[in-house]
């Protein structure tokens, strides 16, 4: 869906992304906030622009590849998907609902477009990078990129070094991997929780081309991933500084907001502060 | 009747024997000649669960993973989704030992078409101990939705098991043993996944083994010959789906069971068929296998005979048993 849309256009996007979100959870009932808010801009710049992909034809031969490691921040992943023509926005709101396609965390099955099942953290990159070593290594398939999100939180378990080290040994320079360093995770702050520092370092030394960028700007979202599909010997991974809980002020920065939904009067005060841009315009309905 | 062709040798001091693993490698050979689209993953254990020879026939189909259980298995998942059809291979007790959520969330859950291969299981691992005599695997697997569990019982079998597991287009486990045990089959034997088969008709009892423990049954059933009991010996190699039907048949038929297996018995083959028959035709059962306990280093022989496994301690039990208990079973 390369070039569709300007970069206002796609941070407007990632604010209505942001009121879906809020929408859901309420109506949901239970789920997690800060995450999906914090990667709106992330999946508006994937589904609007990054990845190759068809909406009508979710297993298009020839798309991009988009895995999600940390299934529990799926609801920016619906979301996402419905604004891009998936499905019809109103499924949204059936979110881990009884019956729904939109289970709590992603069912690959229920729902054509989803790639793969998660929830139990950790094991997204590999199946990413078992998907590019095919494109690479035995199909030879140049022209297509597979993309994975994982969270900070879960770079504590293993299964993420193990898959680090195979990407990096077989050169998988048509995987780009983002991680959403939001610094929380349900017990704390990383740094406190399990100390992730020198992460930079870390990747630089498991053979991956490392970029950092603001996780809230569309223009260095887009930009990093370009360049990631530059490098041709490398994996890239795009440490994404982002804040937890991003556009409903209330919730930044507060890992407590980590596993939790807002309830209706609280979605209606986040839905303002959106709408309203935090207050900075003054009537709501001023579209791009 | 049954009209399965065992080995003419097969109570011969010619009996060929074959590691189960051996089956499974040129199994895996041949289906790599069948379809491109069959990939080969290890931990580091290549030659061990004999994927060398997968591996030198298609080496750009063939992935090193290292020591990394975890990875091995997602990685195939992902593969799988790239419309790839992986097999990957380590010890039993370290694959789905150490990897079993990654293996229920990615493989079964997300009904991927990986193919899990555990070897070294069972008691055969011998000197290696108890850490490496993987006994839980079945309990393991057969709880998974979408899981097919396959314990063959000789090479011959784990070829044809290898080459089934290939097509099934489904999520598969296929148990094998490390040291060489008799081949009671041949290639004209019959196997299909879901499918027991009855090899030697009885009236007095049913003896049902999976894996190395059917030929262990059928050397007993010999000894109860001699003995005037007259056994039937059914040998079920796929545990998941249960072939209920022949289970049941046979149960019928003879009102009392033994199952056998290289394994625990809580929650392994024995603990499918006492499920099976507490619900449908409740019949006396006993469980032959490990009976909550690991195992330890020893030469196969010796553990087997301490753990009550050979021929003559199983034929022990069934004589017991059978003057213990009536021929019985309840219809609902």
């Amino acid at each position: 869906m390369s070039g569709q849309l300007t970069i206002p256009q796609l941070e407007h996007m990632a604010t209505v992304i942001r009121e879906d979100i809020i929408r859901m959870l309420e109506a949901a009932g239970s789920g997690h906030s800060a995450g999906p808010l914090g990667l709106a801009d992330i999946f508006a710049a994937l589904y609007f622009n990054i990845l190759n992909i068809d909406p009508k034809n979710p297993e298009w031969s020839e798309r991009d590849v988009f895995f999600l490691s940390n299934g529990h921040t799926v609801p920016v992943q619906y979301a996402a998907m419905a604004e891009a023509g998936f499905f019809d926005k109103e499924e949204l709101l059936t979110l881990r609902q009884f019956g729904s396609r939109l289970q709590g965390h992603p069912e690959r099955e229920r729902l054509p477009g989803l790639e793969n099942t998660s929830g139990p953290l950790g094991s997204g990159l590999s199946q990413a990078a078992g998907y590019a070593y095919s494109l690479q290594h035995i199909d030879n398939i140049k022209n297509r990129f597979v993309y994975v999100v994982m969270g900070d939180g879960e770079l504590d378990e293993g299964n993420i070094w193990e898959a680090a080290m195979f990407a990096g040994k077989n050169k998988l320079s048509q995987l780009v991997a983002f991680i959403d360093r939001n610094n929380i995770q349900i017990d704390g702050n990383t740094e406190d929780v399990m100390p992730l520092e020198d992460l930079r370092g870390k990747w630089e030394a498991f053979g991956w081309h490392v970029l950092e960028i603001d996780g809230h700007n569309i223009e260095s979202i887009i930009d990093a991933a370009s360049m990631a599909r530059a490098i041709t010997n490398r994996p890239t991974v795009i440490i994404a500084h982002t804040i937890p809980g991003k556009g409903v002020d209330f919730m930044e920065y507060d890992y407590k907001w980590h596993g939790m939904p807002p309830n209706s009067e609280q979605a209606k005060l986040a839905l303002t502060k959106l709408r309203t841009l935090d207050g900075k315009i003054t009537h709501e309905g001023q579209g791009i | 009747m049954s009209d399965y062709s065992l080995n003419s040798d097969l109570f011969s001091d010619k009996v060929s024997l074959d590691p189960i693993r051996a089956g499974f490698g040129r199994g895996l050979k041949a289906a790599g000649d069948d379809d491109e689209s069959i990939v080969a993953l290890c931990a580091d254990l290549t030659e061990s669960t004999q994927m060398h020879l997968f591996r030198d026939a298609f080496p750009k189909r063939f992935i090193e993973v290292g020591v990394a259980e975890q990875n091995l298995v997602t990685v195939a998942a992902g593969m799988a989704r790239a419309g790839k059809i992986p097999f990957t291979s380590s010890y039993a007790a370290f694959s789905p030992g150490r990897n079993w959520e990654q293996i229920r969330t990615t493989v079964a859950l997300n009904n991927q078409p990986v193919k899990i291969i555990g070897s070294h299981a069972g008691l055969y691992t011998g000197k290696d101990g108890a850490t490496h005599q993987m006994l839980e695997d079945i309990a393991l697997m057969r709880v998974l939705p979408n899981m097919v569990v396959i314990a063959p019982g000789d090479s011959i079998e784990a070829e044809k098991a290898t080459r089934a597991i290939a097509k099934n287009g489904r999520p598969s486990y296929l148990r094998l043993a490390r040291e060489k045990t008799p081949v009671f089959s041949t290639n004209t034997s019959p196997f299909e996944i879901g499918q027991a088969y009855v090899l030697r008709d009885g009236t007095d009892i049913s003896l049902m083994g999976t894996g190395t423990m059917t030929y262990q049954l059928l050397a007993a059933a010999n000894i109860l010959s001699d003995n005037g009991i007259n056994a039937e010996v059914v040998h079920v190699p796929t545990i998941k789906p249960l072939d209920e039907q022949t289970i049941l048949t046979s149960a019928r038929r003879t009102g009392r069971v033994i199952t056998a297996e290289e394994a625990q018995i809580n929650g392994g083959f024995g603990g499918a068929v006492a499920e099976l028959l507490s619900e449908q035709l409740p019949t006396p059962l006993r469980r032959v296998g490990m009976p909550d306990h690991f195992g330890e280093s020893g030469n196969p022989p010796e553990l087997l005979d301490k753990f009550g496994l050979t021929a003559e301690k199983i034929a022990e039990s069934v004589k017991e048993f059978v003057s213990n208990t009536s021929q019985y079973h309840r219809e609902y």
